[in-house]
């Protein structure tokens, strides 16, 4: 689904927890997650401070999407 | 006959531990067939004894693949198999995942191992090349044509019997190629088959093309304060109810759903429609697999321009390329029209 994104020109950022299907699957812009299940929190956490956790992994994305790559890369 | 020890390798499913529920266990050894090992036993060469099974959760091992590497080794290690069985995981992507970092910590031990999979499980482009995989169909119903073949190839590879082409052998190609003798030199079966393709007539060619699907990265946004983000997942989450009715597994289509207006997406409107994880901690807050809150907060603070009023949700369990394919692109198109200049894609 990235690459279809990709492929009309609009930069796109993967977010996803299992960063080796990204790369085999060919994505250029890959963010890791926290888990499968909850990949962008953490249960575990109080309200605040998941929605921090969740506040700064849509910066990194964001971030990723400022940065020129000229090969797939992860943004830890 | 020397006796050869097998070792299988199975998730928490077929290792008889629990669903979904169970998927965060970590690896743990048995030393006795298990599940599907039972059946593998009965179709092995009279020398080969299962003397072994590692079970692991499909959640456990792929968020924790350097743990859980260490510990499957380990096992290996006290078992010393002559090969390893890892599942078949069919077209089950986190098990396909397992299941070839498993055969690679067996290729990497000097021991030979058999999997099963569908074409499109990403386990086989990622790990082929370590390990025999064979063709599966894209779910457990396939079990009863799967294990004869995986059992065939795990005797002769017991056995150090030769191994012929994934063609006789019914395992995906590796990539591997090998020096063999035959009849006619190159040129005159080159010839043969260019003949072959002007008349019309089948051939198997030598050397397939690989087929290389790479898109080249999009520039980068200087300024995201300007820009519309849209969100799009493969995560299924829909509003309550599913009333595009998105398949739990093997999705058929998409959904656009209008996030206009709203600050986060909450428990009482949306789920989840996905099928293949535990979806609690996904119906509990939907913002764990669609940011829409965290995006909200960015846009008041001025880091965005704006967020696009619609995110697109599918299902990504067990979905075919193909169809993934097809919805992007559709997807993309209307993006563009629409003049989002951003996209965030997340996966589950």
């Amino acid at each position: 689904m990235v690459k279809e994104i990709e492929r009309v020109g609009i930069p796109v950022v993967h977010v996803c927890t299992v960063t080796p299907i990204s790369l085999t699957v060919g994505a250029n812009r890959i963010v890791p997650a926290v888990a499968i299940p909850y990949p962008l929190g953490n249960p575990k956490l109080t309200g605040e401070e998941e929605f921090n956790l969740r506040k700064k992994i849509v910066e990194q994305a964001l971030f990723s999407l400022t940065e020129s790559v000229s090969e797939q890369t992860v943004f830890d | 006959m020397e006796t050869k020890r097998i070792v299988v390798y199975l998730n928490q499913f077929f290792g008889q531990i629990g669903g979904e529920e169970e998927a965060n266990t970590p690896p743990q050894s048995f030393d006795k067939p298990v599940g599907p090992g039972m059946g593998l036993q009965q179709l092995l060469p009279k020398n080969c004894t299962i003397v072994g099974t590692i079970v692991c959760g499909d959640g456990y091992f792929n968020e924790n693949l350097e743990e859980a590497s260490a510990t499957v080794q380990k096992m290996l290690d006290n078992f010393k198999p002559h090969v390893v069985v890892a599942g078949p995981a069919f077209n089950a992507g986190r098990y396909g995942m397992a299941c070839g970092t498993v055969g690679k910590i067996a290729h990497e031990m000097g021991i030979p191992a058999v999997s099963g999979m569908y074409p499109e499980n990403p386990g086989v482009e990622s790990y082929r090349q370590y390990l025999y995989i064979v063709e599966t169909g894209n779910s457990a119903a396939s079990m009863r044509t799967a294990l004869p073949s995986m059992a065939k190839l795990a005797g002769k590879l017991a056995n150090h019997e030769s191994i012929g082409t994934p063609a006789e052998e019914g395992y995906l190609s590796r990539g591997i190629r090998r020096n063999i003798f035959v009849e006619k030199r190159g040129s005159e079966r080159a010839i043969e088959m260019l003949l072959k393709k002007l008349n019309n007539e089948g051939f198997d060619t030598e050397y397939p093309i690989p087929h290389f699907d790479r898109v080249e990265p999009a520039q980068a946004l200087t300024d995201l304060s300007k820009v519309t983000v849209a969100l799009v997942t493969s995560g299924g989450i829909v509003p309550k109810g599913n009333p595009d009715r998105i398949e739990a597994s093997s999705a058929s289509h998409y959904g656009k759903y209008s996030i206009k207006d709203l600050t986060s997406l909450s428990s009482d409107s949306f789920e989840t429609a996905h099928g293949g994880y535990d979806p609690v901690y996904a119906n509990q807050a939907p913002d764990r697999v669609v940011p829409v809150d965290a995006l909200r907060a960015l846009e008041k603070e001025g880091k965005i321009g704006q967020l696009f009023p619609y995110y697109y949700s599918t299902v990504g369990n067990g979905t075919s390329v193909a169809n993934a394919k097809s919805f992007a692109a559709e997807i993309a198109q209307e993006l563009v029209s629409e003049g989002v200049q951003a996209v965030i894609l997340t996966s589950t």
